[in-house]
């Protein structure tokens, strides 16, 4: 057997030490305020604060392995390739390690899928949640609907609280609970709302709800995020948190604008059959 | 050139020797074939089909001439001749054995010898590679500015979508093809696969997909990207028939591969090749196969029935008529989860299979490399529905797939844990395979890693369909794959070919590909945090920067590409200097074969006996499935 009585698992244990003492902090006070989606919402902030989580406990998880790896080719490399084919000793496993490896990962794993259930059960994450939403922020009732219609390619935004007028922007109040209901009248689009830490599938016949508690007013970016087609690229535009004066401003005048074309829209609905091509007809 | 001075002087002249079944005659009757069928599909009229009438392009008259056009190819080559044969009364005519012959030619017609078959393989997957390695580049070219100088849109999704079938579609044979069908055989001492017929059939049937799949160009291109979502797909000109013909020949073309690897594997083991003693690759081709034959069937019947909304005016898919979009969501990624592993597996496969040879070490953990990759292969299965987090479907069972989709990343961690561990106190020789295999574990550490933010759902709601995930399964796929993809051909090429590679260009190669990668994904995590969406032609100008960044860099990963095939073509054609039979000093059976391995393989099937592994100072005392040796070393 191998005489070699040199503490190489000591000194991994060390490097790895001290690589990710220096690195966990750099990510989280560094790298961390700059992860998206930001704190446009309290959903973003919620998003933002996951993110430096799941990067902190990467740094040591990425150390175990580059540390261990670095330390393996400078510590056990061949220098004379050209001498003999030498042999290193025939360990075949070591059952503790696999255990200890094997438990690690394990709580590591379940800490983080019980970290990002509870998060999500929270308020929601901002993702889309279907017709019917697993987790309903407090005062949903009242909260402020907005239907995003997304459509090739294009999206269009219904008030039904307001009449139901469709405005071609997307305006909202700060401080305020939305309640989008997402849907589609052609293809697959997704909807999202950069800052704001949205993002809902655009279904055609289908209902998806999502939720949003606005912060202080801001521009933010609104991107399709699903394949829609030729002009897939061209679908975005900019939309507002304005302060809720504002919006009462806005919202009148829109009515003012969009209130008589409202009438010869379709009424109000989660969702809105669009005619198929070509077919039963 | 003593070779071709030898067959010169018996062979018949080349016109006679062109005709007969061989490649030239498949791909006349293919494009016949097709031609006759469309011509036949053109009788069939029905009222529902008048729908189609604006675009002037009918999709059943394409689609049965594709059927035509594949069923002619393989007619061509060869395929029908024995079962016509045997129809017609005649007994069996398949040779005994494989039989030696010199030359190039035997790689243009329908061979049964898995050797052959493999270097086919090799050079088909490479030219679909270099194909789909150029649509990336096409890609990026756009992408340098955010207007649109080089391509339309439409031009640029299907750049895109092309881009995406091909590494897809054809990269998911791209080791199991030319590796597995070359290695395994030998590996378990067979002289053959149980069906080699089948086998010659997976490849051809995939030259044909690739094909078909070009063909799109003709037929206006395609906007849904490799996933095809519909109704967007049904939407789409006849340039989709092709997406749906190409991804129906690969899903039958792997669903035979697998099987026919998988019953290699089980039934045509040499005496003494125990489970315990088969080497960790086959354990990952077993892995892959089951996949492969569980989850391929799915995506030919998901297709199916997109073929069937398309032509027969059904509604599967079509919300309105009683369809859902839903439903082409979760079929598709019923089979496509799946299909990430079976890309995904075989690279842990070579990994952990060249690993032990060059750090002159027994494979650390077998039984743990083992469980990684069946373990891999099971969960693949529970956790499609993380790639619609924020569809609306089922959004009550989001912690579910959160929680398995996490939880697939302890069988992948196995086999990081049996890298690390078998390369501890090893004689590490630094020679090119192994540097590939070294990156095989950053790029997919990195690439797991970013995986378990997608993973997460608050996280994922800001990373999903950005280019976040493009680079997190750039990562997996390219990073993974692709490198151990260049680990096995540096470690066998010379020994299938007979010539050998140069080691120096070899390691500028790898450092080459390995920076340029590295430099070309890494931003992209950036670019997908900073909000720019998968698929699309133009972004805004704050990211023009890091975009024009990875632009180049991939320019230089392509050229790396270029320099490969440089370094192939230089040993191959022009050095053309004999390998050894064993430059690596490796103890697998294959290594003991003269170079290059004869078509008959052995005279004798081997028995084996011990550890598959048996590097070590000490003779390996206790077999692969025996009890673990208390030594822990200096551990």
């Amino acid at each position: 057997m191998e005489t070699d009585q040199t503490p190489h698992f000591r000194r991994v244990a060390i490097l790895w030490l001290i690589a990710t003492a220096i690195l966990t902090p750099i990510v989280i006070f560094v790298l961390g305020p700059g992860l998206p989606p930001g704190n446009g919402s309290v959903q973003a902030s919620g998003q933002t604060a996951d993110n430096i989580v799941l990067l902190a406990l990467s740094v040591p998880v990425a150390m175990a392995v580059l540390v261990t790896l670095g330390y393996e080719i400078w510590a056990f490399r061949e220098r004379n390739l050209n001498g003999p084919v030498l042999d290193g000793p025939a360990i075949t496993g070591n059952s503790s390690i696999q255990m200890w490896w094997l438990i690690i990962t394990t709580t590591l794993v379940l800490f983080l899928a019980g970290f990002g259930s509870v998060r999500l059960l929270q308020d929601g994450s901002g993702g889309g949640q279907g017709p019917t939403p697993l987790v309903n922020p407090t005062g949903h009732q009242h909260a402020l609907q907005v239907q995003v219609l997304a459509q090739q390619w294009e999206f269009t935004y219904r008030y039904p609280q307001y009449g139901g007028i469709e405005t071609p922007t997307l305006e909202l109040p700060a401080n305020t609970l939305v309640e989008f209901h997402v849907t589609s009248l052609d293809v697959v689009h997704s909807f999202w709302a950069y800052q704001l830490g949205v993002k809902a599938d655009a279904n055609p016949g289908e209902d998806n709800i999502a939720y949003v508690n606005t912060k202080g007013p801001l521009s933010f970016a609104i991107h399709c995020a699903e394949l829609c087609g030729v002009w897939h690229g061209y679908m975005f535009e900019t939309g507002k948190v304005v302060s809720q004066p504002d919006f009462a401003t806005w919202i009148k005048a829109m009515q003012v604008q969009y209130g008589p074309a409202a009438k010869s829209l379709p009424p109000y609905s989660t969702h809105y059959f669009p005619e198929p091509v070509g077919r039963g007809s | 050139m003593t070779a071709t001075a030898t067959r010169a002087a018996g062979a018949p002249p080349l016109q006679r020797r062109l005709l007969g079944f061989n490649l030239l005659t498949g791909i006349v009757l293919g494009v016949a074939g097709y031609w006759v069928a469309y011509a036949l599909a053109g009788l069939i009229h029905g009222a529902s089909l008048d729908s189609y009438a604006e675009t002037g392009q009918s999709d059943v008259q394409i689609m049965i001439g594709y059927f035509g056009g594949v069923v002619g190819f393989l007619a061509g080559l060869g395929f029908l001749n024995y079962p016509i044969m045997r129809i017609l009364g005649h007994p069996p005519n398949i040779p005994d054995h494989e039989v030696e012959e010199p030359g190039m030619a035997k790689f243009l017609r329908l061979s049964t010898d898995h050797k052959v078959i493999a270097m086919q393989y090799m050079m088909g997957i490479g030219v679909f590679f270099f194909v789909g390695g150029l649509n990336a580049m096409l890609i990026r070219t756009e992408l340098l500015s955010p207007s649109t100088h080089v391509f339309g849109a439409n031009q640029y999704l299907t750049v895109v979508g092309m881009h995406g079938s091909m590494m897809m579609g054809m990269m998911t044979s791209g080791i199991l093809g030319p590796f597995a069908n070359w290695v395994v055989p030998l590996m378990i001492g067979s002289r053959r696969m149980a069906f080699p017929r089948i086998e010659a059939l997976t490849f051809w049937m995939l030259m044909a997909a690739g094909a078909v799949l070009i063909s799109t160009i003709f037929f206006g291109g395609f906007q849904t990207g490799w996933t095809g979502y519909e109704p967007l797909s049904d939407q789409g000109t006849a340039g989709y028939d092709a997406y749906i013909g190409f991804f129906t020949l690969v899903s039958i073309s792997m669903c035979l591969l697998g099987l026919n690897l998988a019953v290699t594997i089980v039934t045509m083991r040499a005496p003494g090749m125990t489970w315990s003693r088969l080497p960790i690759f086959c354990w990952a081709v077993l892995a892959t196969c089951l996949l492969m034959v569980l989850a391929a069937p799915m995506l030919t019947a998901t297709l199916l029935m997109g073929a069937m909304d398309r032509t027969m005016d059904t509604g599967y898919f079509i919300p309105g008529v009683g369809g859902s979009a839903f439903l082409w969501e979760n079929l598709f990624w019923v089979f496509g989860h799946p299909e990430v592993y079976v890309l995904a597996i075989p690279g842990f496969g070579i990994v952990l299979e060249l690993i032990p040879v060059f750090a002159r070490k027994p494979l650390w953990g077998y039984r743990l490399a083992v469980a990684g990759m069946m373990g891999v292969a099971l969960f693949s299965f529970f956790v499609w529905q993380h790639h619609l987090f924020v569809s609306g479907i089922n959004a009550d069972l989001r912690p579910f797939y959160m929680l398995s989709t996490e939880i697939i990343s302890l069988p992948t961690g196995f086999t990081f844990l049996c890298v690390m561990g078998t390369l501890w106190r090893g004689r590490i020789r630094l020679t090119v395979p192994m540097l590939f295999c070294l990156a095989w574990a950053f790029n997919f550490l990195f690439g797991g890693i970013s995986g378990v933010f997608n993973s997460d759902v608050p996280s994922d709601v800001t990373t999903h369909g950005s280019f976040f995930v493009m680079a997190h399964f750039h990562y997996t796929i390219m990073g993974g794959l692709i490198f151990a993809f260049f680990a096995a051909i540096y470690y066998w090429l010379p020994k299938m070919t007979g010539f050998k590679l140069s080691e120096r260009l070899g390691k500028i190669h790898f450092w080459w590909m390995f920076i340029a990668f590295n430099s070309t994904f890494g931003p992209l995590f950036a670019v997908g945090f900073l909000g720019m969406p998968r698929r699309v032609i133009t972004y805004p100008t704050s990211l023009i920067g890091l975009n024009r960044w990875v632009s180049v860099s991939a320019f230089l990963l392509g050229l790396s590409m270029l320099f490969f095939l440089y370094i192939v073509i230089k040993g191959l054609v022009y050095d053309r200097e004999p390998a050894e039979d064993n430059p690596w000093h490796s103890k697998s059976f294959e290594w003991s074969l003269p170079t290059p391995v004869p078509a008959y393989d052995f005279n004798r099937i081997p028995v084996f006996s011990g550890d598959p592994y048996p590097y070590g100072e000490t003779p390996a005392s206790t077999p692969a499935g025996g009890p673990e040796p208390a030594t822990a070393g200096a551990v």
